[in-house]
C-alpha cells in the first residue's frame, strides 16, 4: 500500500470515529437538555410552589382561562368553569371533572401549559391533581381542585392568562397512530 | 479499496459495459454524472409535489387535493428538495471537479464513492413509494415535529429509513470529500492555493460529518419513541416534544448552510472568471466561510422563538443569528469588490451568478428580519418564512447550480451550452421566480400560516400570483432540460481545453470533454 493510501485510511478512521461521536452526541443532548430545565427551573411545573409574595393587588384583575385536553381519548375531562377573574396575590381555586370512560382501571397524569408562555413562572400552584397520577376504576368520575396564586409581579401587559391540562395515559407509553393497530378500544 | 486508479492512459472505460458499467463504477465522472442526473429527477419530482401544493393554493378553499394529502405534499416536497435534490447535485459537483480541480487522478476512495451513491436510489424509492402505502406519507413537515411525528402512520417509519439512509450516503460523501481535498492535491497546490469550491466543499464535509450523526439519532429516538415504548419526545411517558427542536435544529441550522456554502463556492469560481479579474479578498473569503460554520451550531433556537425560551435565552439567539450576517457580507462584498472594473460579460454562467446576489442577499435580509425575536413572534410559520428559506435556497442554492453547470458543461460534454437557450433559462426562472416567491413575503406579513391549503378570503390575489408564477418558474426548467440535453447530445459549438477565455484552475488544462482518467500523472502547481 503506498504512502498516500496509508495516509487516507488513518483519516478515514479518524472521520469515522468522529462521525460516531457525533452520532452518541445527539443523544447526549438528552440529558443536557433534562439538566438545565432542572437548574433553570423552565420545566418546574409539576410541583408545588411556595408563595413568598403574599401582597394582593387589588387594582389588577387578572383573567384565569381554564382549557382541558385528552391525550388519546380515553378520558373525559373538563373544568366545572370556564375562566375566573382574580387579583395577583389572590389565592383562588378551580375544580377539574375527569372520568375514566374505558372498561379497564387507568393511571393518567395531567401536564399543565401555558398561553401566554411566559406566564408559566408567574403561576403558583399550591395544589394540583397534576402533581400525582391518578388511578381511576373504569367508568370511575372524579372532581378534583386547583388551588393557585398569580405571581404580583407578572408583567403589566399580560391581562389573560390561559391554563390548560392535559391528560395523559401513563401506562401506554406509547401513541399510536388513529388507524394503525387499534390498541385498547377507545 | 483502491486509494488510486493503476496507471491507464488509454481513454475509455474499463470492465462491464451497459448498465453494469455504471453499477459498479468507481470513477469520479461517472459517480458525479449519476448524482447529477439523481438529483435533476428528484428535482423534478419535488417540483410536481410543489405545482400541486400551488394549484390547491390557487384559490381559497379546498378543490384539488385533501387536507391531509396537502400536508403529506409540503412534507414530501421540503425532504425531496432537500436531500434528494439540492444535496446530492453538490455531491456531484464535488464529484466532478474536486479530483479536477486539485490535480488528483480519483477521489481518495473510489469504491465507497460508489456506495454512496447507489445508496440514494433506495432511500429515494422509501420516500416516494410511501406515499403509496395504508395512511400515506408523514404529514408531520420536513421537519418532523413531534408529537405529529410519533402518531403517524407506516409512512413516517419510511421517512425514518430514507433518512438514516441519505444520512449515511452523505457522510460517506462528506468522508471521502475531505480525504480526497486533504490528502490527494497535486505537488505545489498549498491549502491557501485551493480553488474556493474545493475550500468551501471543505468545510461543508466537516459540517455534514458533524450534524448529519445527529439528525440520525434525533430520528432514531423518534423511531423508539413509535415502536419500542420509548419516550423522549412522547409527553404521555415523561418525554418533551421542545426537546426533539433542540435536537433536530443543532442539526437543521448548520444543514441550511450544508445548502449554501458549496453554491457560495461555485460563485466565487464563476464571478473571476467572467470579471477577468482575481477574485478580491481570497483569504477573508477562506475565514468567513469557516467562521459561519463555526457561527452555524450556536444560532440553533432562532427556529424556536415561539417555544416559551426565557428572555436571556432568546437576546443570545438572536445576537449570535445576527452576527453570522457579518461573514456573508464579507462574502457578498467580496463578490461585488471582484466585479469592481472588471470587464465584465455575462455569458448564461455569469447571468446566474450575478442573478444569485441580487436575490440571495434579499433572502440574507429577510433571515435577518426573522432573526429578531420579537418580529420573528409574529412572522415565524407564516409565509414570511417561506419566502426567505426560497430566497436563500431557490435564489441561492438553487441558481448557483445552475450557474456551476452552465460554467462546467463544456468540460463534462465537450460542447458549449446554447447561449440563446440558457438566457431563457435564466430570465424566464429569474421573473417567475419572483412572481412566484416575493408575493409571499406580503401573504406572511398579513398572517398567513403556512402548511395550510386553506386560507382567508384577502389572501386570494396574491395567492393566484404566486400560483401562476409557480408553473412559469417549473415549466422554464424544462429549458434547462433541453440545454443540458443537446449538449450531452454533442450537438453545439465545441469547447475548448479552456471553454471560458479568462477561466483559471487545473479543470481547464484537461481537454474538453475531460477524458475518462485524467491527472494519472500529477500535475505540479507553481
Ligand atoms: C443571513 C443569513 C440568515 C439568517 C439570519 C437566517 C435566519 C433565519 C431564521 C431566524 C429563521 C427562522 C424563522 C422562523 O421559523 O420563524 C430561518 C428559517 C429558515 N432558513 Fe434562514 N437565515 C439565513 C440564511 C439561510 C440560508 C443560507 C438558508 C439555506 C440555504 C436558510 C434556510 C432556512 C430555512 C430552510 C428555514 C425554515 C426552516 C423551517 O422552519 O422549515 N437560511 N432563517
Ligand atoms: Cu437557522
Amino acid at each position: 500500500m503506498s504512502e498516500i493510501a496509508r495516509e487516507n485510511r488513518r483519516l478515514l478512521g479518524r472521520l469515522i470515529v468522529g462521525s460516531l461521536v457525533m452520532f452518541g452526541f445527539g443523544f447526549l443532548l438528552v440529558p443536557f437538555y433534562e439538566k438545565i430545565c432542572e437548574v433553570t427551573g423552565i420545566n418546574r411545573i409539576v410541583q408545588p410552589d411556595r408563595v413568598a409574595n403574599t401582597q394582593v393587588d387589588a387594582a389588577r384583575l387578572i383573567t384565569v382561562e381554564f382549557d382541558a385536553n385528552s391525550h388519546d381519548g380515553a378520558w373525559d375531562f373538563r373544568p366545572l368553569q370556564g375562566a375566573l377573574r382574580v387579583h395577583p396575590g389572590e389565592l383562588a381555586t378551580v375544580v377539574y371533572e375527569v372520568a375514566n370512560t374505558r372498561r379497564e382501571p387507568m393511571t393518567g397524569q395531567a401536564v399543565p401549559s401555558y398561553g401566554p408562555p411566559q406566564a408559566a413562572q408567574y403561576f403558583r400552584k399550591m395544589e394540583c391533581f397534576c402533581f400525582a397520577q391518578q388511578t381511576l376504576e373504569a367508568g370511575e368520575r372524579r372532581t378534583m381542585p386547583v388551588a393557585f396564586v398569580v405571581d404580583p409581579d407578572l408583567p403589566a401587559d399580560v391581562k389573560t392568562i390561559t391554563l390548560s391540562y392535559t391528560f395523559f395515559e401513563v401506562e401506554g407509553r406509547r401513541a399510536r397512530a388513529p388507524g394503525v393497530e387499534s390498541g385498547h378500544g377507545s | 479499496m483502491a486509494a488510486v486508479i493503476p496507471d491507464q492512459s488509454h481513454d475509455h472505460p474499463h470492465g462491464p459495459s451497459g448498465l453494469m458499467r455504471w453499477i459498479t463504477t468507481t470513477n469520479h465522472k461517472d459517480i458525479g454524472t449519476m448524482y447529477l442526473i439523481f438529483s435533476f429527477i428528484m428535482f423534478l419530482a419535488g417540483g410536481v409535489m410543489a405545482l400541486a401544493i400551488r394549484a390547491e393554493l390557487f384559490q381559497p378553499g379546498l378543490q384539488v387535493v385533501a387536507p391531509e394529502f396537502f400536508n403529506q405534499l409540503t412534507s414530501l416536497h421540503g425532504l425531496v428538495m432537500v436531500f434528494g435534490a439540492i444535496m446530492p447535485a453538490f455531491v456531484g459537483f464535488a464529484n466532478w471537479q474536486i479530483p479536477l480541480m486539485i490535480g488528483a487522478s480519483d477521489m481518495a476512495f473510489a469504491r465507497m464513492n460508489n456506495w454512496s451513491f447507489w445508496l440514494l436510489p433506495p432511500a429515494a424509492i422509501l420516500l416516494i413509494g410511501s406515499f403509496f402505502v395504508p395512511g400515506g406519507a408523514t404529514g408531520a413537515g420536513w421537519t418532523l415535529y413531534p408529537p405529529l411525528s410519533i402518531q403517524m402512520g407506516m409512512g413516517m417509519d419510511m421517512a425514518i429509513f430514507a433518512i438514516h439512509i441519505m444520512g449515511v450516503s452523505s457522510i460517506m460523501g462528506a468522508i471521502n470529500i475531505v480525504v480526497t481535498i486533504l490528502n490527494m492535491r497535486a505537488p505545489g497546490m498549498t491549502m491557501m492555493k485551493l480553488p474556493l469550491f474545493c475550500w468551501t466543499w471543505l468545510i461543508t464535509a466537516y459540517l455534514l460529518i458533524a450534524v448529519m450523526p445527529v439528525l440520525a439519532g434525533a430520528v432514531t429516538m423518534l423511531l423508539t419513541d413509535r415502536h419500542f415504548g420509548t419516550s423522549f419526545f412522547n409527553a404521555a411517558g415523561g418525554g418533551d416534544p421542545v426537546l426533539y427542536q433542540h435536537v433536530f435544529w443543532f442539526f437543521g441550522h448548520p444543514e441550511v448552510y450544508i445548502l449554501i456554502l458549496p453554491a457560495f463556492g461555485i460563485i466565487s469560481q464563476i464571478i473571476p472568471t467572467f470579471a477577468r479579474k482575481p477574485l478580491f479578498g481570497y483569504a477573508s473569503m477562506v475565514y468567513a466561510t469557516a467562521s459561519i460554520a463555526v457561527l452555524s451550531f450556536i444560532v440553533w433556537a432562532h427556529h424556536m422563538f415561539t417555544t416559551g425560551m426565557p428572555v436571556t435565552g432568546q437576546l443570545f439567539f438572536m445576537y449570535a443569528t445576527m452576527l453570522i450576517a457579518v461573514p456573508t457580507g464579507v462574502k457578498v462584498f467580496n463578490w461585488v469588490a471582484t466585479m469592481w472594473r472588471g470587464s465584465m460579460s455575462f455569458e448564461s454562467p455569469m447571468l446566474w451568478a450575478t442573478g444569485f446576489i441580487f436575490v440571495f442577499t434579499m433572502g440574507g435580509f429577510t433571515g435577518l428580519i426573522c432573526a429578531i425575536a420579537p418580529i420573528d413572534i409574529q412572522i415565524h410559520d407564516t409565509y414570511y418564512v417561506v419566502a426567505h428559506f426560497h430566497y436563500v435556497m431557490v435564489a441561492g442554492s438553487l441558481f448557483a447550480l445552475f450557474g456551476g453547470a452552465y460554467y462546467w458543461l463544456p468540460k463534462w460534454t465537450g460542447r458549449m451550452p446554447d447561449e440563446r437557450i440558457g438566457k431563457l433559462h435564466f430570465w424566464c426562472s429569474m421573473v417567475s421566480f419572483n412572481i412566484t416567491f416575493f408575493p409571499l413575503h406580503f401573504l406572511g406579513l398579513a398572517g398567513m400560516p403556512r402548511r395550510v391549503p386553506d386560507y382567508a378570503l384577502q389572501f386570494a390575489d396574491f395567492n393566484a400570483i404566486a400560483t401562476v408564477g409557480a408553473f412559469g418558474f417549473g415549466l422554464s426548467q424544462l429549458i434547462f432540460l433541453w440545454v443540458i440535453v443537446k449538449a450531452a447530445r454533442g450537438e453545439g459549438q465545441p469547447a475548448a481545453a479552456r471553454a471560458w477565455e479568462n477561466a483559471d484552475g487545473l479543470e481547464w488544462t484537461v481537454p474538453s470533454p475531460a477524458p475518462h482518467h485524467t491527472f494519472e500523472e500529477a500535475p505540479v502547481v507553481r
